[in-house]
């Protein structure tokens, strides 16, 4: 069967679709109101949407009282934004000592300038790269205290707040994901005691919640160690959280493994790339690619994790907030501690999400 | 040269024996006897699934032989390591697929091998790679990555990249089977080119005109066996086996 040869329409020039079909009416109208029911869905969300809006507004803002003191509050029946403006530095750094507060604010200061300078095109150096990689030094002498540099030590027990929060993540994800990779690769090595080993690891992990694992690693590794050994409480959670993350990360990286063209390698092995140039050249270049989303996903929840190390007698800053609302002069300020604290992991883990993105969109115009 | 002196050209580059080899319990090549000598270019062609491309990737251990013997310029192939390596760094090998590293520029999938397997400087390596791929026709696509080249593109730069190894021996496996038809000549001009300058070739290819002009010898593979050897002359116009002249009805008729 032929189609007709000659079609008017075919012929005329380009029209312009009709009005009520574009713009935001337009959209309004396809959208919202295509039928009766939808009418009315919109209409019912629509009140739903504006009551929820008008009530955290009234309460969070329009009723909320500012300042620093109890009083600000009296008789209010909205948020008591004054309880944060008194007790924000235990939401940022715990128990610290007062007069020493300075140094975590120097150390964040340290990061986030270095941030920026990576964010900069023209500042991101080699220098830069070693910048970071020397960033700990400074930060752990500053926090915990050095003899050389005349800070008095600080005792991790003191550690709390955001700062706790953002060292178990950091320790967490910048160990556990190379551990992941290398537990990903020897899942998929052709030496079985290897690959026995990873699996066996990773599945065990997995088999686990991480309570159980923070559990062991506070209270029953001690018992197993000769007396007088007893490590810092705060590391015993960082390597708890590092060991833990790892075994998820290595399956996030499995799976990016596992999408590699098998071509990729035979090309490699034919030009006499040894395992661990393919590995390293061809394999993951590739693999680390693909798994940005779920790997910065699994990132995200590491963050939030790490709000369990409270089981083990830690404060980080979900501890803190709980803790904050004993505060005799801010008693049952509970709700105001939690909307305080889901801010600050809303603003870290979107924080994180977008420079996943940013570096999505920067290899997939790279690779055109 | 001529094609009558083939085998005189020079020494054995690949001799197998009595190779046998199989997949799980399917025997995939039965016996196979087969030597090529310098300079030579041999073409392989056959029903798919008759172990052609199986053999040519045994010939760089892609795929290990299970029984007889396989040398390749003087290295027996065997699980030493060290022999696998000396082989590889000797036999170049382009695939249907390309298989270029998509997270490399052109010049980098060029410059790899040599950089890091035979231990070039940087500069060298890329001087090397600017030269073959002005051989190959790709110097101004320098830059880009493979994902921004037509096929036609992609697999001479796979060829490029085989041959900055300096490969002794270079092995083809249906290298143009993946291509558009338009770009299939592109890619033959190449290979005959280097075939002209003295490569030791093998190829598996369906291109049967390239085969009658550039091989010096045609093998026809059926069920895992070598079936027939020729020079091509001989093997297109008098075919000694029946299944030899069914398989070329069939290709060359279609």
């Amino acid at each position: 069967m032929t189609a007709p040869v000659s079609n008017p329409q075919a012929l005329a020039a380009d029209d312009a679709p009709p009005r009520r079909e574009i713009g935001v009416w337009g959209w309004a109208r396809r959208n919202l109101f295509r039928t009766w029911y939808d009418t009315l869905l919109t209409l019912c969300f629509g009140w739903l949407f504006y009551r929820i809006v008008a009530g955290l507004i009234g309460w969070g803002i329009v009723q909320a009282g500012f300042g620093t003191t109890p009083k600000a509050c009296a008789g209010s029946q909205g948020a008591c934004w004054a309880f944060i403006g008194d007790l924000w530095p235990l939401f940022f750094v715990g128990a610290y000592p007062h007069d020493a507060r300075w140094r975590p604010a120097l150390a964040l200061l340290l990061v986030v300038a270095l941030g920026l300078l990576t964010l900069w095109r023209r500042t991101r150096t080699r220098w830069l790269l070693a910048c970071w990689l020397l960033a700990p030094l400074p930060i752990l002498a500053l926090i915990g205290g050095s003899a050389t540099l005349g800070l008095a030590a600080v005792d991790s027990g003191l550690w709390g707040g955001l700062m706790l929060t953002l060292l178990l993540a950091v320790v967490g994800i910048v160990f556990g994901f190379p551990l992941g990779v290398v537990l990903a690769l020897g899942r998929r090595s052709r030496l079985p005691v290897i690959r026995a080993l990873s699996v066996g690891y990773i599945e065990l992990i997995r088999g686990v919640p991480l309570i159980t694992v923070l559990f062991m690693a506070s209270i029953m590794l001690p018992l197993f160690f000769p007396s007088g050994f007893n490590p810092d409480k705060v590391l015993r959670a960082m390597i708890g959280i590092t060991l833990f993350y790892a075994a998820y990360m290595a399956e996030v990286v499995r799976g990016g493994l596992q999408g590699l063209a098998r071509g990729q390698e035979e090309a490699a092995a034919a030009l006499g790339l040894t395992y661990w140039q393919t590995t390293a050249f061809i394999v993951l270049p590739q693999a680390l690619r693909i798994v940005i989303p779920p790997m910065v996903g699994t990132f995200i929840a590491l963050l939030k994790d790490t709000s369990l190390v409270a089981i083990v007698g830690l404060f980080d800053l979900l501890g803190i907030a709980r803790t904050a609302t004993a505060n005799p002069n801010w008693l049952g300020r509970i709700v105001e501690a939690y909307v305080f604290a889901g801010i600050i992991y809303w603003v870290l883990c979107f924080s994180m999400s977008q420079a996943s993105r940013r570096l999505e969109l920067r290899f997939q115009t790279r690779a055109g | 040269m001529g094609k009558a002196m083939a085998n005189d050209r020079g020494a054995l580059m690949i001799e197998m024996r009595h190779v046998d080899k199989w997949f799980g319990a399917f025997h995939v090549l039965k016996d196979i006897n087969l030597e090529v000598r310098r300079q030579e270019v041999v073409v392989i062609c056959g029903p798919s699934g008759s172990g052609k491309s199986t053999l040519i990737r045994t010939i760089n251990r892609l795929e290990e032989h299970q029984r007889g013997d396989l040398i390749v310029d003087g290295t027996e192939l065997t699980n030493d390591v060290k022999n696998i390596e000396t082989v590889r760094r000797e036999v170049g090998m382009v695939f249907q697929q390309f298989n270029l590293f998509p997270h490399l520029t052109v010049r980098g999938n060029v410059m790899l091998a040599p950089v890091w397997v035979r231990k070039l400087p940087k500069h060298e390596a890329s001087a090397l790679a600017d030269e073959l791929l002005r051989r190959v026709g790709i110097f101004d696509q320098a830059e880009k990555f493979p994902g921004q080249l037509s096929g036609g593109q992609q697999q001479r730069v796979a060829i490029a990249r085989a041959l900055a190894m300096q490969p002794r021996i270079m092995l083809f496996d249906e290298p143009t089977s993946a291509l558009d038809p338009e770009m299939i000549k592109e890619v033959l001009d190449v290979m005959r080119e280097l075939a002209t300058g003295g490569m030791t070739m093998i190829c598996v290819t369906h291109e049967m005109g390239f085969a009658r002009e550039v091989a010096d010898r045609m093998i026809f593979m059926d069920g895992g066996q070598i079936v027939e050897q020729a020079p091509p002359a001989q093997f297109f116009a008098n075919p000694r086996e029946e299944r030899t002249r069914l398989f070329l009805s069939q290709i060359l008729h279609h």
